[in-house]
């Protein structure tokens, strides 16, 4: 392999890496922004101005904690059940297309760590690995609520699989293809997936708040019934990369919606400024419009979690099982029947 | 007219128990409400007082830290009768009387003042009845419209004369303003 593609391919890594951290960093802090502004309060404003320094105190915090043991006989499982969580956060981001390409020192860039053509299924066995954090960490913890906390996630994240997984099928059915790059392409100007899937769109959404343990579907950390659930025995920065997995994991499911159904760097316009204003600046906006649409999406977590009540365990299992499985095969069968009908 | 039936209020709803169509169960058209509500309130003007920076108008009645009043020509009311000691409640007023000298005459206003004149404001319960109590009108709660303010060493919260008394410059300007009307 050439050096220069490893150096161009180590920047990209390097910078999506700081990149999700960064926007998981500042997650949290909109997340307390949002949840004040939503209830007519101002939200953190102490630490730095507005607050914007908030997430390094909140980080060094954490680190000064002690860090805590529980009396288990699996200690290296209690240590790997964070960093499962972590990692699978992060590795999702390998095949997501940033951008389509850029032109510099004379050679196109494209900008996307691995451009692998079987993607879609990529995300799913890593999204399907990622309910291992949890349920390894609720096991070690030797804490009966952490056992049923654990427990629960697992049975939400496996049973909304299946309906996320035929949501996409109709998806894939529509585009012919598995690789991430080529449905973004496919895609351009305002062909975007949502017009043409708007079923599937909805189903995916509820099922990634799903995946994402996020209001209201949060019913791993029920504090109600469960004290923290999952890491009420983690503290310190253990107990930090759960929280901040939960993060990064949002930041990647909004990008994977905005790359999948809101035409990801795709812009009204693209080809005109292509020719017009040279590809490295029409890229550079279509950069900037696929982090617009990745904001969006992760406002619009925030506010599903201030808005909507936790649902009850029976009520989850109806809407995956009885109501969005059903709805996902008669989307399957309404657009294998028009693709069959046009073509 | 059965009593279930009868609504004083006339807000009366009858709770209805029925099954949800499938529709009504995807919850969709109720979230998409609850997220208009919710939306709403986000540009809502925010009602917090931001506290050390912004204080909010006290009434003219508040209660907040004590004040030991001076007269007209700057002279300390106080003559340490130890009234308001007694009618505490909370027993937080201490105070030591001595004899005003001859040449003290322009300091306190009668023969005898408190010396030492001190409150505890972790016992105080700001009731007033200090204030009801004195026969001088020498302590006042409603005068100095500061708030005691919070502390992490306890010694810290007995008040002395050094921050009770009226300041000078106070006084000077409320007999200016007496003189003037």
């Amino acid at each position: 392999m050439e050096s220069t593609i490893i150096i161009e391919k180590s920047v990209i890594i390097i910078a999506v890496f700081a990149l999700t951290m960064l926007m998981a960093m500042y997650s949290t802090l909109a997340e307390r922004k949002i949840a004040a502004w939503l209830q007519d309060r101002v939200g953190p404003n102490r630490a730095g101005k507005g607050g914007i320094l908030q997430p390094l105190a909140d980080g060094l915090k954490l680190f000064s904690k002690e860090e805590f043991l529980p009396n288990t006989p699996n200690k290296f499982l209690f240590v790997i059940g964070p960093a499962i969580s972590m990692s699978m956060a992060l590795i999702t981001s390998a095949v997501i297309p940033w951008g389509d390409k850029l032109h510099l020192f004379g050679r196109d860039i494209i900008l996307q760590a691995t451009d692998i053509d079987v993607a879609m299924l990529f995300i799913f066995g890593v999204l399907s690995v990622s309910v291992y954090g949890i349920m390894i960490g609720g096991w070690a913890s030797n804490n009966k609520f952490s056992l049923m906390s654990a427990m629960r996630a697992g049975s939400q994240m496996i049973s909304y699989e299946v309906a996320m997984g035929l949501a996409i099928i109709a998806l894939v059915m529509m585009s012919g293809t598995l690789s991430l790059r080529e449905i973004a392409a496919q895609q351009s100007g305002m062909n975007w997936n949502i017009f043409y899937q708007p079923l599937g769109f909805l189903i995916f959404l509820v099922c990634s708040f799903a995946e994402t343990n996020r209001t209201p579907f949060d019913l791993a950390e029920c504090e109600a019934e469960l004290i923290g659930g999952y890491h009420t025995e983690y503290s310190s920065m253990k107990m930090g990369f759960y929280l901040f997995a939960e993060y990064a994991s949002m930041f990647i499911s909004s990008t994977i919606l905005a790359v999948l159904y809101f035409g990801a760097y795709n812009y009204p316009g693209m080809d005109w400024a292509v020719e017009n204003w040279g590809v490295n600046i029409a890229n550079v906006i279509g950069m900037v419009v696929l982090f617009a649409k990745i904001c969006f999406f992760i406002f619009f977590y925030m506010w599903i979690r201030w808005t909507i009540p936790r649902f009850r365990y029976d009520q989850l299992m109806n809407l995956g099982w009885k109501m969005l499985i059903p709805l996902a095969i008669v989307n399957i069968v309404i657009t294998g029947a028009v693709i069959l009908l046009f073509q | 007219m059965s009593l279930d039936t009868v609504s004083l209020s006339g807000r009366k709803k009858e709770v209805s128990n029925k099954k949800m169509t499938f529709w009504e169960s995807l919850y969709l058209v109720a979230i998409a409400k609850g997220l208009v509500i919710t939306i709403r309130h986000l540009f809502k003007r925010k009602v917090t007082i931001k506290y050390p920076e912004q204080k909010r108008e006290f009434s003219p009645v508040y209660r907040g830290q004590h004040m030991l009043m001076r007269d007209d020509e700057g002279r300390e009311r106080c003559t340490a009768c130890g009234l308001c000691a007694l009618s505490c409640p909370a027993e937080a007023i201490t105070m030591k009387a001595e004899e005003r000298k001859p040449e003290e005459k322009h300091l306190y206003r009668e023969e005898k003042y408190a010396s030492i004149y001190e409150i505890n404001m972790l016992r105080c319960i700001f009731c007033g009845l200090c204030e009801e109590a004195c026969p001088k009108q020498a302590i006042y709660l409603t005068k100095s419209k500061v708030i005691v303010k919070s502390n992490s060493n306890r010694e810290d919260f007995i008040y002395g004369k050094d921050k009770l008394v009226m300041p000078l410059e106070m006084a000077i300007q409320n007999t200016n303003q007496n003189k003037a009307s």
